[in-house]
C-alpha cells in the first residue's frame, strides 16, 4: 500500500508538474489579453512533434531546446499577424481564431507525420532505473521530468517577479496603459508573452512526448483537462492554476490505481439489474472513471465556487 | 397587405422549394445530401440562438444533439417493441423534449457566467457526457452505438418511411417548421432580451431583467432545437453512436454557424449547406480535406468576421435606384471582382499544389514519386523532381503580389458603385 501511495504521488506530481508547466503560459496569456487560448495544448502536441523529429536528427538535447523555441516563436507569428488582426472583433472572434488554429495544427501534423503514434522514445542516456521504491523501479527519465519541470517553474517564478522584464509583464497585466505611457512598446509584450507561453507549452510536449503517447490526438485528449485546471483554479490565477495542476495530476494518478467501485462497497447489500444505467454505474470501478473525474471535478467547483479556487474575478 | 404578404411570401415559397427539390435534384446521392443539410440547417439555426442572437459561445452544442438522438433510439425500439401507437413523424417531439431536458439540466450549471468561462464550461461538460458514453454502455451501447428500424413504427397512411425520399420529406417539413419557430422566437421581447445581453449584458441588468435567467432559457430552447435536429439524425442514418456527442460534431456545428455568419439569421442556413456539401464533395478531392476546411475557417474568421451572409448583405446597399442601373452598378463590381479573383486562384492553386505535395512525400512515398493532383489522373505530377515545387511556389507568391496589385481596382469600383448607389437616392 505504502509502495503504491509513493509511486502514484511521485507520478501525480509529475503530471500535475506538466500541466502547470502548460496552464501557466494559458494563465499568463488569459490575464493578459483576456483571450483564452484554445491552441495551447496544440503548440504541446506541436512541441513533442518537433522535439521527436530533432531528436532523430541531432538528439534529445538539441531537440529540448530548438523545439520549443520554434513552437515559441510560431506562438509569436501568431500572435502578431493572426491574433492582433482578430483583436477588434471581439473576444469570441478572438477565441474562435485560436479554436481554428488548434483545427489546423492538429491537421498539419496529421499531413506530415500521419494519424499513427511517433516512434518518440526515452533517450538512451536518461533509459535506466533511477531508484527503487520497495519493488518497483523508477525510472530516470520520470525523474528528470520532475526535475526539469520543477527547474522551470522556480525559473519562470524569479523570472516574473525578480527581473526587470518580468516586472513589466506584471505591470501589463494590471496597466497596459501606463506601461505604454512609460515608453514600453505593451504589444511587443504581448508577443513576447504569447510566445513564451506556447514554447512553456512546448518544452511540457518535447519531455511528455518521449514517455508518454506521441500521437496527432493528444491535444484534443489533453485541452480539456487543461482548461479545467484554468477554471478550477480560478481564470487568470498563477498560483491557482500550480495548485489545480497539482490537484487533477494527483486525482487522475490515484483514480487509475484503484479498483474501487459501488459494486464491491456495497456487495453484500444490493445488485441492480443487469443492462440498466443503474447497473453501469454500479459496476464502474475508479480507474475507469478516471477520465471523467475533472470534469466532475469542474462541475462541483462552478456549482460551490464559480470564480474557480483562487479566482477573484468574473469574467 | 403587401407587409403581410412579404412576411408570409418566404415561407411560403420556402415550402414549394423544400416540395420540389427532390424532383430537380433526384438522384439517390443529392436526396441523401439535402437530408443531411436539412438535419444541419436545424442544428447550426439553433447553435445561433446562442452564439449569434445571445453571445454565448458554446463548445459542446453536439450534447444536446447526441443525446436527444440517443434518447429517439431508445424510444422508437421502445414504441415499435411494445406497438404503441405513435407515427414517425411525431418521434423527433420526443427529441425536442430530450434536449430540452438536457439543455435545463446543464445550463442551469453552465449558464451562471457568460463569455469565456461559459465557452469553457460547455467544453467541459461535453467532455463529461462524451467520456461517460464509455462507461453508461447500456444508453450508449458502447462502441456500436443503438442502432433502431424506422420502419417498425406505426405506419401512416400507408407509407412506411423506408424509402429515402420518404424521410426527405419528413425532415424537410421538420426544418420548415423549426426554422419558422426559431425566426418567430428572434421577433419576440424574448429574442431581443437575448440580443441585448448578447450587447450588454450590465445594462440589461440594470433594466431590470437577470441576463443569467435571459441565458439560461435561451440555452435551453437551443437545447431543444438541437434535439430535434438530433432526433432526425437518429432517423434518418437508423443509428445512434457516441460521436454524435463528440467534440468534432460541436465543432461543426460552430464551423457552419460561423462560416455562413452568426450576425444574420440565414446565416447558419447558409452555412449549413456550404460545410455539408463541401464536406461530401471535399473528400473526392483531397485526403487532407480537413486542412482546406480549417484553413477557409480562419480565412473568415479573419478577413469576413460577419461569414458569408455579411459579405452579401454588404451588397444589398447597391440595391437601389431604377431596376435597370441596380443591375449595371452590380455588374460593374463582379467584373472587377472576376479580375481580383483570378491571381487568387492562382494563388490557391500554388498553394494546394505545396500541401498535396508536402503531403505526398511525407506520408505516401511508399507510392512513390508521382502523385495525382486533386485525385485527377490527368494531372499527374513526379513530387522528386525540382519543377513541380518552384512551380507551386512561384504561382503561390506571384498570385498574392498580382492579388495585391488588382485590389486597387476592386476599392475603387467598390466606391464608385457606392457613389452611384447614394446619388440615385431610394
Amino acid at each position: 500500500m505504502a509502495e503504491l501511495i509513493i509511486i502514484s504521488t511521485l507520478n501525480g506530481v509529475l503530471y500535475g508538474m506538466l500541466l502547470f508547466l502548460m496552464a501557466s503560459g494559458l494563465t499568463l496569456i488569459f490575464s493578459m489579453m483576456g483571450v483564452l487560448n484554445f491552441a495551447h495544448a496544440s503548440f504541446y502536441m506541436l512541441g513533442a512533434f518537433l522535439g521527436f523529429q530533432i531528436s532523430q536528427w541531432a538528439g534529445f538535447i538539441p531537440a529540448l531546446i530548438l523545439a520549443p523555441l520554434i513552437a515559441g516563436g510560431i506562438g509569436a507569428i501568431v500572435e502578431r499577424y493572426g491574433l492582433r488582426t482578430v483583436h477588434k472583433n471581439g473576444h469570441v472572434a478572438e477565441l474562435l481564431f485560436t479554436f481554428g488554429l488548434a483545427f489546423i495544427i492538429e491537421e498539419v501534423i496529421q499531413m506530415i507525420w500521419g494519424k499513427l503514434a511517433a516512434d518518440y522514445r526515452v533517450p538512451s542516456f536518461l533509459d535506466f532505473s533511477a531508484f527503487t521504491v520497495y519493488a518497483t523501479n523508477y525510472p530516470a527519465y520520470k525523474t528528470f521530468m520532475l526535475l526539469f519541470s520543477i527547474a522551470i517553474f522556480i525559473g519562470l517564478i524569479l523570472l516574473l517577479t525578480r527581473t526587470r522584464a518580468g516586472l513589466i509583464i506584471q505591470a501589463s497585466l494590471t496597466h497596459p496603459n501606463m506601461v505604454g505611457m512609460l515608453g514600453h512598446n505593451v504589444p511587443r509584450v504581448f508577443m513576447l508573452v504569447f510566445g513564451l507561453g506556447t514554447a512553456l507549452a512546448a518544452i511540457a510536449g518535447v519531455i511528455a512526448g518521449a514517455a508518454f503517447v506521441t500521437q496527432s490526438n493528444m491535444a484534443a485528449l489533453l485541452g480539456p483537462i487543461l482548461f479545467v485546471v484554468v477554471v478550477v483554479g480560478g481564470l487568470g490565477s498563477l498560483w491557482g492554476a500550480f495548485v489545480a495542476s497539482l490537484l487533477i495530476g494527483l486525482l487522475q494518478t490515484f483514480a487509475i490505481a484503484s479498483d474501487w467501485s459501488l459494486s464491491k462497497f456495497f456487495s453484500g447489500y444490493f445488485t441492480p439489474a443487469r443492462g440498466t444505467i443503474l447497473f453501469d454505474i454500479w459496476t464502474v470501478t475508479i480507474a475507469q472513471v478516471g477520465p471523467i473525474l475533472p470534469y466532475l471535478l469542474l462541475v462541483l467547483v462552478l456549482i460551490f465556487r464559480p470564480t474557480g479556487l483562487f479566482g477573484t474575478r468574473d469574467t | 397587405m403587401s407587409g403581410t404578404i412579404r412576411s408570409y411570401g418566404v415561407w411560403i415559397l420556402a415550402a414549394v422549394l423544400l416540395l420540389i427539390l427532390p424532383y430537380i435534384f433526384p438522384a439517390g446521392a443529392s436526396i441523401t445530401t439535402m437530408c443531411l443539410i436539412g438535419i444541419m440547417i436545424i442544428f447550426a439555426l439553433s447553435y445561433n440562438m446562442l452564439l449569434g442572437q445571445t453571445g454565448m459561445l458554446s463548445f459542446g452544442h453536439a450534447v444536446y444533439y447526441g443525446l436527444a438522438a440517443f434518447v429517439t433510439a431508445h424510444t422508437m425500439n421502445w414504441v415499435a417493441k411494445n406497438g404503441i401507437a405513435i407515427p414517425l413523424p411525431l418521434i423527433p417531439v420526443f427529441g425536442a423534449i430530450a434536449g430540452l431536458f438536457f439543455g435545463i439540466l446543464f445550463g442551469s450549471v453552465s449558464t451562471k457566467r457568460g463569455g469565456t468561462a461559459f465557452a469553457m464550461i460547455s467544453l467541459g461538460l461535453a467532455e463529461l457526457v462524451y467520456s461517460s458514453s464509455l462507461i453508461l454502455r447500456s444508453f450508449f451501447g458502447g462502441e456500436e452505438g443503438i442502432s433502431t428500424d424506422r420502419t417498425k413504427l406505426l405506419r401512416l397512411f400507408g407509407y412506411n418511411f423506408g424509402p429515402q425520399i420518404q424521410v426527405y420529406y419528413l425532415i424537410a417539413a421538420w426544418c420548415l417548421l423549426c426554422v419558422i419557430l426559431m425566426y418567430a422566437i428572434t421577433r419576440t421581447p424574448f429574442g431581443r432580451m437575448c440580443n441585448a445581453v448578447r450587447e450588454n449584458p450590465e445594462r440589461v441588468e440594470f433594466v431590470g431583467y437577470n441576463p443569467q435567467f435571459v441565458r439560461f432559457i435561451a440555452f435551453s430552447l437551443a437545447g431543444l432545437f438541437a434535439g430535434v435536429a438530433g432526433s432526425l439524425a437518429a432517423i434518418n442514418i437508423e443509428l445512434s453512436q457516441a460521436s454524435f456527442v463528440g467534440a468534432a460534431q460541436s465543432g461543426a456545428v460552430l464551423l457552419a454557424a460561423y462560416i455562413g455568419g452568426v450576425a444574420f439569421f440565414v446565416g447558419p442556413i447558409l452555412g449549413a449547406i456550404l460545410v455539408t456539401l463541401l464536406s461530401i464533395k471535399l473528400s473526392d478531392f483531397s485526403e487532407i480535406w480537413v486542412l482546406y476546411f480549417g484553413i477557409l475557417f480562419i480565412t473568415i474568421i479573419l478577413f469576413a468576421p460577419y461569414g458569408l451572409s455579411g459579405l452579401l448583405m454588404m451588397h444589398a446597399q447597391f440595391w437601389r435606384g431604377p431596376i435597370g442601373s441596380r443591375i449595371t452598378r452590380l455588374l460593374k463590381l463582379f467584373g472587377a471582382y472576376i479580375v481580383a479573383l483570378i491571381p487568387v486562384l492562382i494563388m490557391l492553386a500554388g498553394a494546394i499544389l505545396l500541401i498535396e505535395m508536402i503531403h505526398h512525400v511525407a506520408q505516401k512515398s511508399a507510392e512513390g514519386a508521382n502523385m495525382h493532383f486533386l485525385r485527377r489522373n490527368y494531372l499527374t505530377v513526379n513530387t522528386h523532381t525540382i519543377l513541380p515545387w518552384l512551380g507551386g511556389l512561384a504561382a503561390m507568391i506571384g498570385g498574392f503580389f498580382a492579388f495585391r496589385f488588382t485590389w486597387p481596382t476592386v476599392a475603387s469600383a467598390w466606391h464608385n458603385a457606392l457613389v452611384d448607389a447614394q446619388r440615385s437616392g431610394k
